[in-house]
């Protein structure tokens, strides 16, 4: 919807109107206060630490050039690797299945509560959409009541350990894993269920009358239809769980299947104060699976946010 | 494959047919004929998932706020009474402690300031933005990317870079406040600021997302409406906020319930930036003080009890949103 007016008589800066000029000023200025704290943390990421002043922390290290802004230097990525690396590997463990098996369990239930169209249904799926909006405190000490003292998965995963790549500890990540599956379910259910109501009825009453079965539809003509969105979800649901803290806190608690943003809590600090380089290099490498998601998926983020 | 179409005339044909066989399978047939039923290996394994660890959980939370759960050990669930929510109310010392146990007013109070500030502020800020890009301007694919990029971001991530921003001698805020010749201000630990500094880290964080939820809408209104105001010779201050601005009330509804959902979630956020459970007495939210209660001292039951109230307080906004949407058919 374009205001711009480009009236005769208008005054011009190179052809350009004033008031589109300003426009621009203005997003740019936008777009600089959404970049900066990024931008100052990756930039204070790269100075060695050990020449760290923190005078010019919004400045690439260009010691000796321009005196105060720091050395270059990969330690604190090197520190950021180490510390992060366990928490890394148990978010991948979690992050995949989770992501898969909620986007999997959601365009099924999604489909069966709507493609295929019954009475009642609609109460059904108000208890899925309630969900998004449940503040996880209010689960929270049954949660770790129900993982730690009803199901014994611990004591399942003890005989486990001794295949190859398998250890105790792993029975937190499957807790974790289930869990974000079911809290997962709600928003991945609303948007197949968008998808799913814009898709034509046709189809599916010609395949009905043609004495498909339900599974027959759900795969021969839904599942083939679902790609796109898929996708969006996937996009969400990995940005989701990756980035989640509080699940982690209260059902893995601490020990060897810390989470990645568990670990980068405390990391960079010590007794001799803040190591800063440090903990910006670990916060953008723990930012960074989702970050490069975000930046070659965008659109599909988008969508699934405004969804 | 057969075009469908082919096959839905075939049918139709024989409409006499199939309609016979359709009253059977509803009028006579066996339950097992139902679509509900036939659907159900579909629909029902993700209901029961959600079923046992949304709802279950959520009766058996309110249930443990009825005991006197506290440290190790198992709960009783053979005494219960309300006891934990005089406590959240009034405060004392409750049966299962000998310590004072302070009432939850002070960290309600937070939330609901943290909760209004920052929607509110988002929405304004996402508003702006969504009709400045939608000025038909060069380059809004990047622009869009920019301001939604934060909110790709882990709220661990993003406390991490704002605990830097607001540093007293290194940051980037007390940088500028002493380019300007004020300052250095302590931001983080400062029990005036504290909450301000939190909501303003969020509103950076979410704004972008009022601003795409803004942005759908206004490309949802019809151009000719644009057009209508123009021609009257509304100036386009006007026309915005005569015109265009009222219509965007679905838009406006649907991003406040996400923004306020996601402030009751700032627990991340807080933890991430006190580095712990103990964001101090001006920033504690209802989220922290219930984790806290119950991880950090082992006070389960009391803090199953205000998560009940936090719970109550997502279900006042949330409830009457799902109804309206229902009514209107929009779920």
């Amino acid at each position: 919807m374009s205001t711009e007016t480009g009236r005769a008589g208008e005054r011009t800066l190179f052809g350009h109107s004033w008031r589109r000029i300003v426009l621009y000023l203005v997003l740019i200025g936008m777009g600089a206060f959404y970049l900066i704290p990024i931008e100052t943390g990756l930039m204070t990421s790269i100075i060695s630490p050990e020449t760290y002043s923190g005078n010019f922390p919004y400045l690439p290290p260009l010691e000796p050039l321009v005196p105060g802004t720091g050395e270059l230097s990969i330690e604190p990525w090197r520190g950021a690797i180490d510390g992060l690396g366990q928490g890394l590997v148990n978010s991948v463990i979690l992050v995949v299945p989770a992501t898969i098996l909620s986007g999997l369990l959601g365009s099924m239930a999604a489909f069966g509560l709507t493609t295929i169209s019954w009475r009642g249904q609609i109460g059904i799926y108000i208890l899925f959409v309630a969900g998004i909006f449940i503040p996880y405190q209010a689960v929270l000490v049954p949660l770790t009541q129900f993982w730690y003292n009803v199901v014994p998965l611990r004591a399942a995963f003890e005989p486990l350990a001794a295949l190859p790549l398998v250890e105790t500890y792993h029975w937190k990540l499957l807790a974790l894993i289930i869990t974000h599956t079911a809290y997962g379910l709600p928003i991945c259910t609303l948007l197949f269920r968008a998808h799913y109501k814009k898709l034509s009825d046709e189809m599916v009453e010609a395949a009905q009358l043609d004495g498909a079965s339900v599974a027959t539809i759900y795969r021969r003509i839904i599942l083939p239809l679902s790609i796109p969105m898929f996708a969006v979800v996937f996009i969400y649901q990995f940005t989701q769980i990756w980035n989640d803290l509080l699940f982690a806190l209260t059902i893995v608690q601490f020990g060897d299947a810390a989470v990645v943003t568990q670990d980068l809590v405390g990391i960079g600090v010590s007794q001799s104060g803040t190591n800063f380089p440090l903990r910006m290099a670990a916060a953008l490498l723990a930012a960074l699976p989702t970050l490069l998601v975000y930046i070659f998926f965008g659109d599909k983020f988008a969508k699934g946010v405004a969804a | 494959m057969r075009n469908p179409l082919t096959i839905l005339r075939q049918r139709l044909e024989d409409h006499r047919e199939v309609r016979a066989d359709g009253g059977t399978a509803t009028e006579a047939g066996s339950i097992l004929d139902r679509d509900s039923v036939r659907s159900a290996p579909f629909w029902l394994p993700p209901f029961l998932l959600i079923g046992l660890f949304i709802y279950g959980a959520i009766i058996w939370n309110i249930v443990l706020s009825l005991t006197d759960f506290q440290g190790l050990g198992s709960p009783d669930y053979s005494a219960l009474d309300f006891e934990n929510y005089v406590i959240a109310f009034v405060g004392g010392t409750p049966s299962w402690s000998e310590l004072t146990v302070s009432p939850v007013w002070n960290a309600a109070w937070n939330t609901v300031v943290l909760m209004v500030s920052f929607s509110v502020v988002c929405l304004a800020v996402g508003l702006v933005m969504a009709i400045l890009v939608d000025q038909e301007i060069r380059f809004e694919n990047t622009f869009r990317t920019i301001y939604l990029l934060p909110m790709s971001l882990s709220f661990v991530v993003t406390a991490k870079f704002w605990l830097y921003m607001y540093n007293v001698e290194t940051g980037l805020v007390n940088i500028i406040l002493g380019a300007v010749g004020v300052g250095p201000i302590e931001i983080v630990q400062n029990p005036d600021l504290k909450l301000a500094a939190v909501a303003f880290a969020l509103i950076w964080q979410f704004s972008g997302y009022a601003m795409i939820v803004y942005l759908a809408g206004l490309r949802a209104i019809p151009t000719s409406h644009f057009e209508a105001a123009r021609v009257d010779g509304a100036s386009t201050i006007r026309m915005y906020w005569r015109v265009i601005i009222p219509q965007l009330r679905t838009a406006t509804v649907s991003a406040l319930v996400v923004l306020t959902v996601f402030s009751l979630k700032a627990f991340d956020f807080l933890f991430s930036m006190y580095g712990g459970y103990q964001p101090g007495p001006s920033a504690d939210i209802l989220a922290t003080r219930m984790v806290r209660e119950a991880y950090a001292n082992g006070n389960w039951a009391y803090g199953s009890a205000i998560a009940v109230l936090l719970f109550i307080m997502a279900l006042a906004i949330v409830a009457p949103y799902i109804y309206t949407q229902y009514q209107r058919g929009e779920l």
